[in-house]
């Protein structure tokens, strides 16, 4: 009896402890990546990367400033498809319909979500790019545009429902028609809210690449207008890194440095903003 | 009491309110109210349309090589552009063999996490520890593609290879030579990738199990690690079976740190440090230069069959987390 005894609260304190090793396991290899990005990328970080072209291959120096640019311009392509057909249907969803049409439109969305990137890739391919027979800045931003939707549509939603019914009471009963509820109440209400869900969503497509290698393929130059291929970080460090020259190597350290940077700064301020929102909505 | 606030209320000038006022200046007219609820209608709805519309193009485009080769096509192992063959097998095996590696590799850690964030950790380290997990998630592919290749292979190389050749060689899966990139390293990067979300949503359905059952599993006397085993993870098992297949979804989607890493060659070999390839991968690497309608057609066929795949997959594991969670909900009332 004792010995079973002894034998479960092994078994307890093994598998406990397991689990913290787990956790320690998992903390430790994004500080293994963090560290090595910081140790390789930082000492390539320079004025140089932010302000000029790439050098043509085999000469040293240049920088990313094209595929910065290009970067932002994707991106802001991408909020203008996505942020408003994924901002009005997440308040469709939490404001209109009975219990069918957004449980149903919850789950695909849900299910687009999980869709691989490079097939938005292929759809934005035979969309964008087949019909005019050239890689164009627009059909890297439409593929990014896609995939923005669903994410802006969910978040949008939760965060409508954490916007407190006695709200949108309270301005029905003062006569408010439903949209003039939703638009002078509701939105501002949940407003900061609904931006960070903007920005999250702008992280998570900034570092996307698969859908833009055959969309808004790359360019060793400047893309004037939103008409040619144009240069963007992601699909830079993919080339670099794969490329067989050392000094590509180090600048895509410094990139994937620039762009990993750049997210996990949205991501954090993110979760601050939020968490000192709730707290001020809770006191 | 009643007859006072009567008074005061009629004593007072009925004064229109401010909001009233500005209500009525902006107009309330149905007709806007049911133009405005149209047009987001339309943009909920238009979810239903990009499926549709993804799911026809990848058809239409990949009809050539559907009616040429038929079922032959996920059967023949020959990827030969030139002559106009094409067999999707060694993509469709580099595919699943590499996701099921990083679920091997994955599932047990991820839920020792989750246990260890729902069940153990104190309340003021939970909010960091979780936190940093899900920042896993945050780091674009390309970026673990990069640290793969300069620093997991060569490590994988150096290290681990030559012991898995060592002890488990005769087996025939760690055999050959030791490149370093190979199905092995395409595994290892997926696990990375996919631990963050098998374990967030595996802590939700293990949130969502009632406290009612620990405590009860606990009165009986059970320790605490028989409490979660019989008390929380048996409750949530289909939940988290089902953020494992959401995991899996991901692995069998996930292009640029498979790209880098998994040696690109369409081979179907027994050892798992050969190099191999992957359907998203020969996407990535052969969709813009393909030359050739039917080139470029199996390339989309590859595409239809990665979506159908990976939204079946997805579709059952949502399934799977919201019948978890609900009845988890609906035993808590």
């Amino acid at each position: 009896m004792s010995a079973r005894l002894t034998w479960r609260k092994t078994v307890n304190v093994v598998m406990l402890s397991l689990t913290g090793v787990c956790t320690l396991l998992a903390i430790s290899v994004l500080f293994f990546i963090l560290g090595y990005l910081v140790y390789h990328g930082g000492k390539d970080v320079n004025w140089d990367f932010f302000t000029k072209l790439p050098t043509p291959v085999g000469e040293s120096g240049g920088g990313m400033a094209n595929a910065i640019v290009g970067s932002g311009k994707l991106l802001l392509l991408a909020a203008l498809i996505g942020v408003p057909i994924g901002l009005l249907g997440g308040v469709y969803l939490s404001e209109f319909g009975g219990r069918t049409v957004p449980f149903i439109v919850r789950y695909t969305a849900d299910m687009l979500n999980g869709v691989p990137s490079i097939v938005i890739g292929i759809f934005a391919y035979a969309v964008a790019v087949m019909p005019v027979h050239h890689f164009s800045t627009v059909a890297g931003g439409f593929a990014l545009g896609i995939m923005m939707i669903p994410i802006v549509l969910r978040s949008t939603e939760e965060f409508l429902h954490g916007v407190p019914r006695s709200m949108r009471e309270g301005a029905m009963a003062l006569g408010a028609s439903k949209w003039r509820t939703i638009s002078s109440v509701v939105l501002p209400a949940a407003s900061r809210a609904i931006i960070t869900a903007i920005l999250l969503s702008l992280a998570r497509v900034a570092g996307e690449t698969a859908p833009l290698l055959f969309t808004a393929f790359g360019n060793r130059f400047w893309s004037p207008g939103w008409g040619q291929p144009i240069a963007s970080l992601p699909v830079m460090i993919y080339t670099y890194a794969v490329g067989p020259y050392d000094d590509w190597h180090r600048q895509a350290w410094a990139a994937g440095l620039v762009l990993l940077g750049l997210i996990l700064v949205i991501n954090i301020i993110v979760r601050t903003i939020l968490a000192r929102g709730v707290s001020a909505q809770r006191s | 009491m009643q007859r006072a606030d009567n008074t005061t209320s009629s004593g007072a000038e009925p004064s229109p309110s401010p909001v009233r006022a500005y209500l009525l200046s902006c107009g309330s007219s149905s007709l806007a109210d049911r133009a405005f609820s149209a047009l987001m209608l339309v943009c909920a709805l238009s979810i239903f349309a990009i499926v549709l519309l993804i799911l026809v193009e990848l058809i239409s485009g990949s009809k050539l090589t559907i009616q040429k080769f038929g079922m032959s096509f996920f059967f023949g192992s020959a990827w030969d552009p030139v002559n106009g063959n094409f067999g999707a097998l060694p993509f469709i095996y580099g595919t699943v063999v590499s996701s099921i590696l990083a679920l091997i590799i994955a599932v047990p850690l991820a839920v020792g996490v989750a246990i260890f964030l729902t069940e153990m950790c104190p309340d003021w380290l939970r909010g960091f520890l979780a936190f940093f997990t899900e920042l896993l998630a945050a780091i674009p592919s390309v970026v673990y593609g990069l640290w793969a290749i300069f620093v997991l292979i060569p490590l994988m190389r150096q290290y681990l290879n030559p012991f898995l050749i060592k002890t488990l060689g005769w087996s025939g899966i760690f055999a050959g030579p030791n490149y370093g990139i190979g199905m092995l390293a395409a595994g290892v990067i997926l696990s990375i990738m996919i631990l963050p979300i098998i374990s967030s949503l595996t802590r939700e359905v293990m949130s969502a199990v009632p406290h009612a059952q620990r405590e009860a599993v606990l009165a009986l006397g059970a320790t605490r690690w028989e409490m979660i085993r019989m008390g929380v993870l048996r409750n949530a098992r289909i939940g988290i079976v089902g953020a494992i297949i959401l995991g899996l979804g991901r692995a069998l989607g996930e292009t640029m740190a498979v790209t880098m890493v998994i040696g690109n060659n369409p081979r179907i070999s027994a050892s798992l440090l050969g190099p191999g390839y992957s359907i998203a991968s020969v996407l990535a690497n052969e969709f813009s230069e393909a030359t050739g309608s039917l080139y470029l057609s199996a390339l989309i066929e590859l595409g239809l069959v990665l979506f159908l795949l990976t939204f079946i997959i997805n579709g059952l594991a949502r399934l799977m987390i919201l019948v978890t969670t609900q009845r988890g909900s609906g035993v808590a009332q």
